[in-house]
């Protein structure tokens, strides 16, 4: 039925617009109970769902915190375990080094303490002392000889034969005092040796003290994260951006190089595989260029891997080291010839394009100029092909940084979507109660007037039972 | 996950396995006009043979033919080549093609007569065997057939998915009198290549030859 059907109930339209609009209020004022019940089951009913819905969301946000918290702290503490292995390793070197000769450095110490010891022993030894005659001497040298000479004279050759006596016995004192001295001047060179290999071990010892002071600091975080404190969450956290973010740098920079590599030899490959092949929508050729670089990739991680400086394959690092030394070089042979390869074609390529430039100048009639420096070219892309494919070898340790950073990133960004959904639900399903509300109060402001009438009709008994009261 | 890539790359393989592969060459069949005097003309035909040359790739395949009496037959067949795939291959046999015409040009007679019906059949046949992914014919000529007596050329000719372009359609003194002669050659081949489903042009501008392929 169309509108000006409706419209067309009476001859005149206002009058039959009227007589709806009545009937409408109408049927409206008596379904009223029944449409306020309609609208609020409905509003609840959405808003509970939404509510629902939000809870939901808000459980598996918080099951995707618990999970980030737990890969974060998994990451960090394998992190950490591997700095403080590493740590190890070094200390362990450095003890090797510095007190490894430690047995022998004792041996020598030991010598010369001996040597000391005895020649201290010598130097015990005392000197004869001059002998006592000196009061003798004295005391004869002071006997008044003059009134006999006999006297005088005996005494005069007692004293001269004591203090003969006397000189012979100094002399030997004065010899016994230098040896003794000789031998203090000996043991001089011994005592420095001493002394420097004394501050020698001192400096490897303090030096072995400042290396573990790292390891403290490394053990102090590693602490911290194995009980998972909010500081270390916060750390890895911010520390997992960084790295996500520099070594998206390094792989964007890593694929300009790739990309650099498969111009260098996709055109030559054209030669070995034909130029006009197609998989799907792309050249055979091109194809067959990116599976090279691919490959290159591919064995540049497993080198890293044998190496032991990438992780991403638990099992090579697993392997027995003889197997993993043999891989290291399997590898390393396989890099080796697919640069030499890809130096070969980028030579293919400059001679391909040296004889379509040729063949297109012959053929519009012209001549090809000779360039003297093309070897420069020439030498400058073999140069290229044989050196990024090494080049390439070094993707693996950024792409294993972003391969663990993106779990915690994702994780986050994950965490922070279900967030919002969660939020939004909640706003939603408020939003919708609200509306419930104004559309009730907007059905009651369509039918104010018999809504008007039924109040003044409710009031009235009561005026009139008042008055009754009142007269009474 | 792993395995789940591994079907889905099986799966694609599968696919373009399986999916006919669509030829993505060129053929091109040039004929050349080297009746009376145009024969004046064919210092140009060589430039765009050369050019052709230029822009053809491994597997497309290309042959220059004269038109004369009877064209209609392998004899008239200057050249042909169907590229190698290996470029450096291709390169040589474009430089001994362009070698043999220009060998031809210096020492072409002029013909008596012109079959553009029968070398437009020629060039139809050739093609058609070659099966390439664009079928392209060059008609070089002023495009008036001078047919010997005797030879029946009002039959159709199977054009479809063909490209056919007229080039360097000059004009003779009689079109200098009546430039509808002219006009009319021109919409009586363009009709008659358009009725048997092939596409028509006309380029007379030969200083823009990149419009050719």
């Amino acid at each position: 039925m169309a509108f000006s059907d409706l419209l067309g109930i009476t001859p005149n339209p206002v009058a039959s617009a009227g007589i709806w609009v009545v009937l409408l209020i109408t049927l409206l004022y008596f379904a009223r109970i029944s449409g306020h019940k309609v609208v609020l089951t409905l509003s609840r009913t959405l808003h509970d769902a939404m509510r629902l819905g939000s809870h939901a969301l808000a459980n598996a946000e918080r099951a995707l915190r618990a999970r980030n918290r737990e890969v974060l702290l998994a990451a960090g503490r394998e992190a950490k375990e591997r700095i403080i292995e590493r740590e190890f390793e070094r200390v362990a070197d450095a003890v090797e080094k510095d007190l490894g000769s430690y047995p022998q450095f004792q041996r020598n110490l030991s010598d010369v303490i001996v040597r000391i010891e005895e020649d201290y022993q010598k130097t015990m030894d005392v000197p004869p002392d001059p002998p006592g005659w000196v009061k003798a001497v004295d005391a004869v040298a002071k006997i008044d000889a003059r009134n006999d000479n006999m006297v005088g004279t005996i005494l005069s050759d007692i004293h001269k034969s004591l203090v003969r006596a006397h000189e012979q016995a100094l002399e030997e004192y004065r010899g016994a005092s230098r040896k003794r001295h000789d031998m203090l001047r000996r043991m001089v060179p011994g005592w420095r040796t001493v002394q420097k290999n004394l501050t020698e071990v001192n400096k490897n010892v303090e030096s072995l003290l400042k290396r573990c002071q790292p390891i403290d600091r490394h053990m102090k975080e590693y602490e911290e994260i194995v009980s998972g404190t909010d500081r270390a969450l916060q750390v890895l956290s911010s520390s997992s951006l960084v790295q996500f973010f520099v070594s998206a740098f390094v792989l964007s920079v890593a694929v300009g190089g790739a990309a650099i590599n498969f111009s260098l030899i996709a055109r030559p490959m054209a030669e070995m595989v034909g130029g006009t092949a197609f998989i799907g929508a792309f050249k055979t050729s091109d194809i067959a260029a990116l599976v090279i670089i691919l490959v290159e990739v591919s064995m540049g991680l497993f080198l890293m891997e044998s190496l032991r400086i990438t992780r991403l394959f638990p099992v090579i690092g697993a392997l027995p080291d003889k197997t993993r030394v043999r891989m290291t070089w399997i590898t390393f042979g396989i890099l080796l010839s697919l640069a030499s390869v890809e130096a070969g074609l980028a030579y293919m390529r400059e001679i391909l394009m040296q004889d379509e430039l040729a063949t297109s100048a012959i053929l519009r009639g012209g001549t090809v100029a000779e360039n003297d420096f093309g070897w420069i070219t020439t030498a400058a892309q073999m140069g290229l092909g044989f050196m990024l494919p090494f080049a390439l070898v070094f993707v693996a340790i950024p792409l294993e940084t972003l391969v663990h950073s993106l779990r915690t990133i994702v994780g986050m960004l994950l965490a922070g979507t279900l967030h919002l959904a969660s939020l939004s639900l909640r706003i939603a399903g408020g939003a919708v109660r609200l509306i419930g509300t104004l559309l009730i109060r907007l059905y009651d402001v369509l039918i104010f007037l018999p809504l008007w009438v039924e109040t003044r009709r409710k009031k009235k008994p009561k005026s009139s039972a008042q008055s009754y009261s009142e007269v009474s | 996950m792993m395995r789940r890539l591994i079907y889905v790359t099986l799966l694609v393989l599968f696919a373009g396995a399986c999916s006919d592969p669509v030829p993505r060459n060129i053929g091109v069949y040039l004929l050349l006009d080297t009746s009376g005097t145009y024969t004046e003309q064919l210092d140009k035909a060589e430039q765009i043979i050369n050019y052709t040359l230029t822009r053809l790739n491994g597997l497309d395949s290309f042959a220059v033919a004269r038109i004369d009496t009877g064209s209609f037959s392998e004899r008239d067949i200057i050249a042909k080549v169907t590229l190698d795939d290996r470029p450096s291959a291709a390169n040589s046999q474009k430089r001994l093609f362009s070698e043999t015409i220009h060998e031809f040009l210096s020492h072409v007679t002029p013909a008596s007569h012109t079959d553009i019906t029968g070398g437009l059949l020629q060039a139809v046949e050739f093609l058609a065997e070659k099966a390439p992914g664009r079928k392209i014919i060059f008609i070089f000529s002023d495009l008036k057939e001078d047919l010997l007596a005797g030879y029946v050329r009002d039959f159709p000719i199977p054009l479809e998915n063909f490209e056919v372009v007229a080039l360097n359609v000059t004009k003779l003194s009689s079109d200098n009198i009546d430039p509808r002669e002219y006009l009319d050659r021109l919409d009586m081949w363009q009709a008659r290549v358009e009725a048997e489903g092939g596409s028509w042009r006309v380029i007379n501008d030969l200083d823009r030859l990149e419009r050719l392929l």
